[in-house]
Order: structure tokens, then C-alpha cells, then sequence
């Protein structure tokens, strides 16, 4: 169970690999890869940055990560998410759940994106034609982590 | 008490980071809100409309009627949009 905030890229088969090695208890495991878009809603991006709030962001997402787990019987856990600039094509976050079944796994990492999206301190700023631009929160995505309320 | 001032909440009030002394009377966020509105421009510009205002206290994510006595951060930000 481990959050990393980090600039540099990161190797999503290596980490896998590394949580599947460690515990043979793990049946299954999921992973979600998040990428920078070259349009967004109909917007060229040359590059996107991402600002994060230090301190907190490692707080949030380790209390979420903690909330999965009480919500699933996860063996192993792990998320990703890089700040700074990026560019169409950059991965910019890893989310990667094991459990001895896929059901757990499965869910856990669509939980854990849904909820980090809206509830780690990100910013998205994106590069387009007409200058930077902050992106919006979308209500789709508010709706996806509503889902998830108890 | 730190305040600190995330995405378009720096660029609208030129500021990241500052140490201020709070004025007698500011007891909740609300009233934090309001005093930094009446600031200049750019801090009126900056938190005009509360619905796209987020808060964090200690780095706690809080509600604009959460007291502020005893914070020693606070933090300003727009809806987040991570991953």
C-alpha cells in the first residue's frame, strides 16, 4: 500500500510486476493508466501542468487508498500521480489494486480514480491556441464519485 | 495563521503564500472569505463566486462554516481536477 506524488514518469509493467513478485496471496491484479488527451472538449492541447498542494495531496490520497481498503479485501495497492507539465501522450497517473479475486481488484481501481479526481488537490492548466487555460471540474466526474458515497 | 492560495486563486491574487494577522472577529471561513474579498481587485476578483471556492484548514478539507481559531494554515482553491 504506497502514494507517490512525483514529476518523473513512471514504468506502470515494472510496478506491477513488483506488487504481483511480493505476495502470491494476489489472484488478480487491475491497474488504470491516466494520459494527457490531445483535444479536450474540442480544444487543441499542445501541454497540460498540473499544480498539487504539498502536504495535502500525499494526505488525501493516502486516505483514500486507505478507504479502498477498508471497503475491499485488497492485498496490495499502489498510486501514482505526477505533477508539473506534460505533454499528449504523458502518462500522469497509475492506480494498481490486487486481490486475491477480480472483483475487488476491479472495483477498488475504479473507485480509487474516481475519487481522487475529485478529491486530491490537482489542478489541470492546459496549453491551447488561446493561451492556458484552467480546466473546469466536470460534473461527470462529481457524479462518477458520487456513486461511491456510502 | 499561513494562507495559502492555489491555481487561479495565486494568479488572481498575486500571491502563493503569506503570514497574516487575522482581525479581531474572524471566527469561521465565511468570515475569513469575506475580509480577504475586501482586500483590492484582485483578492474581490478571486473570491467572488463561492460556489468554485474550496477550503482546506490544516490541510483538512472543510466546509465555509468550519472555525478558524487555532488554524495555523489555511488554503484556498478551485474545484479539484486531478487524474
Amino acid at each position: 500500500m504506497s502514494v507517490r506524488v512525483q514529476l518523473e514518469d513512471f514504468d506502470a509493467g515494472a510496478e506491477i510486476a513488483k506488487i504481483s513478485a511480493t505476495n502470491t496471496n494476489v489472484g488478480g491484479v487491475c491497474s488504470f493508466v491516466g494520459l494527457v488527451r490531445e483535444f479536450d472538449e474540442g480544444s487543441a492541447i499542445t501541454a497540460m501542468t498540473l499544480e498539487h498542494y504539498p502536504g495535502m495531496t500525499e494526505k488525501q490520497l493516502a486516505k483514500i487508498e486507505a478507504e479502498a481498503h477498508e471497503r475491499w479485501p485488497l492485498e496490495d495497492s499502489l498510486i501514482i500521480h505526477r505533477y508539473g507539465r506534460m505533454e499528449p501522450g504523458e502518462q500522469i497517473v497509475l492506480v494498481v489494486t490486487a486481490s486475491a479475486h477480480r472483483k475487488a481488484a476491479f472495483e477498488a481501481c475504479e473507485f480509487l480514480i474516481d475519487w481522487l479526481k475529485t478529491q486530491a488537490p490537482f489542478w489541470k492548466s492546459e496549453e491551447t491556441p488561446d493561451g492556458a487555460k484552467w480546466v473546469d471540474a466536470k460534473a461527470a466526474d462529481d457524479e462518477a464519485a458520487d456513486k461511491w458515497k456510502k | 495563521m499561513k494562507i495559502l492560495y492555489f491555481a487561479h486563486f495565486r494568479e488572481k491574487t498575486n500571491v502563493a503564500e503569506e503570514d497574516v494577522e487575522l482581525p479581531a472577529g474572524l471566527t469561521d471561513v465565511n468570515s475569513l472569505i469575506d475580509w480577504l474579498a475586501s482586500r483590492d481587485d484582485g483578492f474581490a476578483d478571486a473570491f467572488r463566486d463561492r460556489d468554485h471556492i474550496r477550503v482546506a484548514v490544516n490541510q483538512e478539507h472543510v466546509e465555509f462554516d468550519t472555525l478558524i481559531e487555532g488554524a495555523t494554515e489555511v488554503a484556498f482553491f478551485p474545484p479539484m481536477t486531478g487524474g
